[in-house]
Parts: C-alpha cells; sequence; structure tokens
C-alpha cells in the first residue's frame, strides 16, 4: 500500500477559501472514528506542534465542539464551533471558531469535510469558507480591499496559532 | 490586528480575483495592456489600476516599446505565499501523519476483532 504521510494539499480557490486535500490509507468509518472520537482527537489534532488537553464533541446537529490544545511554548490554542450536518461517514458540516481573535463566532469558518472512500482508502477534502458573503462585501463596500484582506489575515491568525 | 495597505506585498495583491486573472495571462508571456484590457473586457483605468498595484508589489515588470507598455510577470515575490501555504500544509501533514497512527491502530484492533470472532465459529 502506498504511504500517505505527508501528502495534504492546501489550496486557496477562492478569496474566503482554504481547501485541505488528503487521502487516508483507511476506510471512511475509521477515518471519520478518528476524526470526530475525543479520545482520538487528542492523539492527532495538536500536530506535533503541543498536547491536546481537551477535546469536547456533542456530535449532533447543533451540538458544539471544542478543542484546547497546550502549545509547545506553554500557550493555550483553542477552537470551538457547531455541527450543521452529520451524515456519518462521509460529511460533516461545522463551524470553527479561533479564540485568539476578536468576536470568534462573528468570524468563525464554516467548514466542510468529505469523506470518498475507494478501494478501502479514504480521499478527504476539507474546505473553509471565512466569511459569508454578506459579511464580506460589507466589509468590502466600508473601506474597499477589506474583505479581500480580512481572510488573509484570519489565515494568518491561525498560521500563527498553529505555530 | 493592523490592516496592511493594498500595496504592501504579494498577499494583498493578489487577494483580488482580476489581478490574479492578469497574473495568469502574463503567466503566458509579455503582453501589451491592450491585450489585457480586451482578454479581461475590462475598462483601460481599471486595468491600469491593477498593474499599477501589481508594479508596486514587483509582480509585474513593464517596458516600452514604441508606444506599447508592456508587461511581463516576475514570480519571485509570490514565493512568500507559496512559503505560507507550505508552513500551512505542514502544520496539517504534522496532523495527519499522527492520525494515520490512529487509524493504524484502529484498523488492527478491527482485524483482531474478527479473528476472534472467526475463532469461536
Amino acid at each position: 500500500m502506498a504511504s500517505t504521510k505527508g501528502t495534504a494539499k492546501v489550496t486557496l480557490p477562492a478569496d474566503n477559501q482554504i481547501l485541505i486535500t488528503r487521502e487516508f490509507d483507511a476506510p471512511a468509518r475509521l477515518v471519520w472514528k478518528a476524526y470526530t472520537t475525543p479520545e482520538l482527537i487528542k492523539r492527532w489534532w495538536s500536530g506535533e506542534r503541543g498536547t491536546v488537553v481537551s477535546a469536547e464533541v456533542d456530535l449532533r446537529v447543533g451540538g458544539r465542539w471544542r478543542y484546547v490544545m497546550e502549545a509547545d511554548g506553554g500557550f493555550e490554542v483553542a477552537f470551538h464551533g457547531e455541527y450543521r450536518e452529520i451524515q456519518e461517514p462521509v460529511r460533516l458540516v461545522n463551524t470553527e471558531a479561533y479564540e485568539g481573535v476578536p468576536d470568534p463566532d462573528g468570524n468563525a469558518a464554516l467548514v466542510t469535510t468529505t469523506f470518498t472512500e475507494k478501494d478501502g482508502r479514504t480521499y478527504m477534502e476539507m474546505l473553509s469558507e471565512l466569511r459569508d458573503k454578506a459579511g464580506r462585501d460589507a466589509v468590502i463596500d466600508s473601506g474597499m480591499e477589506g474583505g479581500m484582506q480580512e481572510g488573509m489575515d484570519a489565515l494568518e491568525l491561525v498560521a500563527i496559532s498553529l505555530d | 490586528m493592523a490592516r496592511a495597505a493594498t500595496t504592501t506585498d504579494a498577499f494583498n495583491a493578489v487577494a483580488e480575483p482580476r489581478r490574479r486573472q492578469i497574473l495568469d495571462l502574463l503567466a503566458a508571456g509579455e503582453r501589451p495592456v491592450n491585450d489585457i484590457v480586451e482578454l479581461l473586457g475590462l475598462a483601460q483605468p481599471q486595468v491600469s489600476k491593477h498593474l499599477r498595484v501589481l508594479r508596486e508589489v514587483d509582480l509585474v515588470h513593464v517596458r516600452d516599446e514604441g508606444r506599447q507598455r508592456m508587461y511581463r510577470i516576475n514570480a519571485a515575490p509570490l514565493k512568500s505565499i507559496h512559503d505560507w501555504l507550505r508552513k500551512y500544509e505542514q502544520a496539517w501533514n504534522a496532523r495527519f501523519d499522527l492520525m494515520d497512527d490512529v487509524l493504524d491502530e484502529l484498523r488492527e484492533d478491527e482485524l483482531k476483532e474478527a479473528e476472534a470472532h472467526d475463532g469461536e465459529h
């Protein structure tokens, strides 16, 4: 079996979107399990940048989630959100707010994750939409380029938080 | 967080979709302004404004050829965007590589369970 290590791809399909794709050498039901089970999330979500100290998952539509990681520098990084669509094990839609920015929920991203299984392997697409169009347009109207930069700033913050 | 002016770096410059289109056009080779205007179906002043932004962050270079202004791409400033994406990508790769370990274990557990089940029969 071909190794999938280090094969995540990140692209920016639109001004307010980030798309992350990755293949896993496992069937979708297991990917879903690793992706949504608190004890398992604790083992991977912080990557190599810290330790997940809390992973709360209330997996139902309208249910909330919150992950807290203690970064290697000793500071806490927390994200939370709400589940909007749950279609086990192929599709999950949720909001994602980074608690380190002002008005985390107002700036929350909408994340759509799909898992497509083929020959026992799972192809994942994770699309983050950083602001809704109405919100973005309001900013653009008031400050021309502002809305475009908003997305980039949010991305930057996310990237910094992962450091 | 303070917002940078549009023209300070490549990130801001390419946040505008039209400017990305212009870069895509120039990626195929040097072109006069009129060409870009025609291909994008925009008014000349708009195109000139976008080109000025791209020039200020050094994403395009310009030279005069007779009465025409010829633009060509200079991709070097795009490296900062590429580097940023790389960093983001690496962070996600670190996560997913760990997830691979979790998945390996889950799969082994399933196999063991299936074997134990077979043993019962």
